[in-house]
């Protein structure tokens, strides 16, 4: 676990390109990390070596980078860490013994996996941000519970399954009873707020879960084209969703089109499809090997913001400018290790609810980062969702390393068990 | 359930590799694509965290283009200067955010950004950029003396038209003058003022030298007197006889003067007759070569292409024929072109100066047409030479034995002939007049090609001056051509 070290002194490295002031900011963040190692060699001892300095790895470039393109929001996101690191602690403190009896409360995080959900929809607190109605507020704090459901609801459906997985493979109605009434609000909930990314991957890891516990390929090809029929019908009624796939097929327009958002004819690139095209030219400009890191071009000559949230859903467009083909891919490449790192832990854990949960999150983790840079890529249609670790956003680093937290505690118990 | 963990794993790893895919083809196989995107600011931008290279003329000192720095949302960025303003606009060009580039400015972009092909420049230009300094290009050394240039911008101050001096023996370009002109500094912010101007022409923005249109008027008795000769078909003794005029489609076409009582020699030689510009003359020649003969020297010369240059091609024109702004080519030039008018610089040609520069310096280079150049080097940042100007010979379009002898008759011209106004004491200066009628009463455009001293030319010069009222090319061009050529050779 040496590796956290090097990984924070890269951090360190990283943060005196931008600044040499800012080295008393890259020491406090590697005490953290390293109270943050402390605290798992204390309470998971046999955890996966790596997924902890993978995170911290991921936490360190997104920090990097915020506070190259707006360093106030780096000073938000940094206090945004530290509360992530400390809910990862209590996390680990709270269940180091046996994580397995969150299974006995799995209709509470169904429900409340629902109650977060529809949190944002109530009136005073709820907040609409960039056409989705995500947040909730208390003042300046701001907050997307969608973030934090979708921990519940993979426990959820981890817990059901487990218990279920026998029966449901026989497909008998009653048992998928209380799934499809939790799988239909949820969906309800994220069509009224129209968060479609979230509605993908709540869908995404629904499926792969579903997999995993019944092994039959035809849930999943059924529920491939019940997503499509749904698509499509969404697609025919919400023209929100047909403006994403307009954008999505034809970001580019050679003549002036009708543009909902001056009401004046444009050419589309200057309208509705500004952020991904610009993302784009963003991505495209890093070439082989990239600006360097600082060194990339984010603003206008005339100083304002190239690309519109380029913090948040957009950093994947900055990272690829500034460090070009071979470091985007070594940043794909290390989303991929942690990937293959819960995989691993779920194919070492030794019940159906630890595996389950382990492939949830981690299925999960690698989907949310394909729907976003997917969208970026125009692999998909665009839809907003933060980037795990790295996009600026404190519900997003809370909600991951509250995931993070997750898969450590599956892993010490498999590796336990395995060295027995 | 393992094997369905797996699986699910390999699912979740195929959909990052995708990513790394798409990020692929937007960094390699579409970057060229996206990078010409007219919408695309980030190129733009970038071209701004460059220094570009400094143009001098051809003295090294005299700073034409250079930068200043600004910081911008801290971001170092250059913007360009140009200290001489509106005297090489028109080679230099522009390169502005807003209305991107023009000139030499454009066309030597990659040179001027160190993006150019040369070994060392890619090398240096990468280390620049791994060292995260700032990229510098390189410095363009013009051949255009500053002195003489500012001397003919300032002969054309209230004028319309241009001044072109090249150096016959290399091609070198050593003047390349237009009134009127523009402001490079003004084009970024201020456009509007940068390209209003009191003169009657208009057009600031156009470089006259390379893109302007003229009649040539009796300027192209040059090279009708070269395919007179060259073919063998005339010497500069052979006799002719004027009346006054010559007969054409039945209808007399008459010499210049007088309508009433045209200039008339009667008996006269191919010598005198080009010493004095006689129409009539070259009407016959016309008739007797035929115009596809005379068109066919044109073409040696250069007409109907698009003269060299190291400025933006479209930034030049080619001479020739024009029917409704097109270049004419014709197919059956005996039929469809009037051969008497053609001889003596009418029908419907239209020439640049750089064209007619380029026939006076062949015939002052004996012949042998030099490809006109501007640029004298190319220098890294580091004081290191990577181009300089190697002479091309562009072609030779009439022998050495017809050089010779129109020189001998453009010595004459200026002597006791049209262009006297030009005759510069102690020096012998060889030229030729033209004036040629715009359609409206009494104005007219007005030209000289020449150069000089004839026995060893050192500068070939074509002066267009627009609209001058009852102007003729002996009377307002040939004094232009005199002052520069004075300046240079004395």
């Amino acid at each position: 676990m040496l590796t956290a070290v090097g990984f924070a002194s890269v951090y360190i490295a990283r943060q005196d390109v931008i600044s040499t002031a800012s080295l008393t900011y890259a020491g406090f963040f590697f005490l953290l990390y390293l109270a943050a190692h402390l605290v798992a060699r204390y309470t998971v001892p046999f955890a996966d070596p790596y997924l902890l300095p993978i995170a911290g790895l991921l936490a360190a470039i997104g920090l990097t980078e915020i506070y190259r393109l707006q360093p106030d929001d780096a000073f938000k996101q940094g206090v945004w860490i530290v509360v992530a690191v400390a809910l990862f602690a209590l996390t680990l403190f709270l269940l180091r013994y046996d994580y397995r009896r969150l299974e006995s409360y799995k209709y509470i995080f169904g429900l409340t996996a629902i109650a977060l959900l529809l949190l944002p929809i109530l009136p005073l607190i709820g907040l609409t941000v960039n056409g989705a109605r995500l947040w909730v507020h208390f003042g300046a704090l701001r907050f997307q519970p969608g973030e934090l459901a979708k921990i519940a609801l993979i426990i959820f459906l981890a817990g059901y399954m487990r218990e279920k997985r026998e029966v449901l493979a026989q497909g008998r109605l009653k048992d998928w009873g209380p799934l499809l009434v939790i799988w239909v609000l949820a969906m309800l909930v994220l069509l009224e707020t129209r968060d479609l990314g979230g509605g993908l991957l709540y869908f995404g890891i629904f499926l792969a879960m579903l997999y995993v516990a019944t092994s039959r390929l035809a849930y999943v090809a059924a529920g491939l084209g019940l997503f499509l029929v749904g698509a499509v019908g969404v697609w025919k009624v919400t023209p929100h969703v047909q403006e994403r796939v307009t954008i999505w097929l034809h970001p580019w327009t050679g003549s002036k089109v009708y543009c909902p958002l001056s009401g004046q004819p444009e050419l589309r690139q200057n309208c509705q499809s500004f952020q991904l095209v610009k993302s784009l030219y963003s991505i495209g400009h890093g070439g082989y090997a990239g600006t360097g890191l600082g060194k990339g071009t984010v603003n206008t000559i005339d100083g304002h913001p190239l690309i519109p949230g380029a913090t948040t859903d957009f950093i994947y467009s900055v990272l690829s400018q500034e460090l070009g083909l071979v470091g985007a891919a070594a940043l794909v490449l290390v989303y991929m290790i942690f990937v293959l790192r819960g995989m691993r832990t779920a194919l070492l854990a030794q019940d159906g609810f630890s595996k389950l949960l382990a492939a949830g999150l981690t299925f999960g983790f690698a989907l949310q980062t394909f729907i976003i840079v997917g969208g970026i890529l125009r692999l998909i249609p665009l839809t907003g969702i933060t980037l795990p670790f790295v996009s600026y956003g404190g519900s997003s680093v809370v909600a991951n390393f509250v995931l993070l937290a997750g898969l450590l505690l599956v892993s010490n118990r498999a590796n336990r068990e395995a060295l027995r | 359930m393992n094997k369905q963990v797996s699986q699910v794993g390999v699912a979740a790893l195929v959909l990052l590799a995708a990513l790394i895919v798409g990020t692929t083809y937007w960094q390699t196989w579409a970057n060229a694509g996206l990078a010409d995107r007219q919408d695309n600011e980030i190129r733009l931008v970038a071209q701004f965290t460059i220094k570009r290279g400094k143009i001098y003329a051809a003295d090294g000192r005299t700073l034409l283009a250079t930068n200043v720095k600004k910081k911008v949302a801290g971001q170092t960025l250059y913007f360009r200067r140009y200290p001489t303003g509106p005297l090489f606009a028109d080679v230099v060009g522009y390169s502005t955010q807003s209305r991107n580039r023009s000139g030499l400015e454009q066309s030597y972009n990659d040179f001027l950004t160190g993006s150019n092909a040369n070994l060392d420049t890619v090398v240096r230009s990468t280390l620049d950029k791994l060292r995260g300094s700032t990229v510098t290009g390189n410095d363009l050394v013009l051949t255009i003396q500053p002195g003489l240039q500012a001397l003919s911008r300032r002969l054309l101050q209230g004028k319309c038209g241009a001044v072109v001096a090249l150096e016959p023996s290399t091609g070198r370009v050593l003047a390349m003058a237009t009134n009127p002109t523009y402001n490079p500094n003004l084009i970024e912010r201020h456009f509007a003022q940068a390209t209003r101007t009191t003169a009657p022409c208009g057009a600031p923005l156009l470089n006259r030298a390379t893109a302007g249109k003229y009649q040539p008027g009796s300027t192209f008795k040059m090279v009708t007197a070269s395919a007179a000769l060259d073919t063998g078909r005339f010497t500069p003794e052979s006799p002719f006889y004027d009346p006054g005029y010559c007969i054409e489609y039945g209808k007399r076409v008459r010499n210049a003067g007088n309508p009433e009582a045209p200039e008339t020699f009667f008996n006269l030689n191919l010598t005198t007759a080009f010493e004095h510009s006689v129409n009539s003359v070259f009407c016959n020649i016309g008739k007797t070569l035929g115009a596809g003969t005379v068109l066919s020297y044109a073409d040696r010369y250069g007409f109907y292409s698009v003269p060299p240059l190291e400025t933006p091609e479209n930034e030049r024109v080619a001479s020739g024929l024009y029917d409704h702004g097109r270049l004419f080519r014709p197919k059956h030039p005996d039929t469809q072109v009037d051969p008497g008018r053609l001889a003596f610089g009418q029908e419907r040609l239209q020439v640049t100066p750089l064209q007619m520069a380029m026939v006076a310096a062949t015939i002052a280079n004996h012949g042998v047409e030099m490809r006109p150049q501007l640029i004298e080097r190319i220098v890294s940042p580091g004081g290191h030479t990577i181009t300089h100007l190697q002479p091309d010979r562009l072609a030779q379009p009439i022998k050495r034995q017809t050089a010779d002898e129109l020189t001998r008759m453009m010595e004459l011209a200026v002597e006791g002939g049209t262009g006297t106004e030009a005759r510069i004491t102690g020096i012998r200066v060889a030229g030729k007049t033209g004036t040629a009628e715009t359609g409206r009463a009494n104005i007219n455009t007005t030209w000289f090609a020449a150069f000089a001293p004839a026995d060893d030319p050192k500068i070939a010069i074509a002066v267009v001056v627009e609209n001058q009222v009852n102007g003729f090319g002996g009377s307002v061009a040939a004094p232009i051509a005199r002052q520069v050529m004075e300046a240079l050779l004395r």
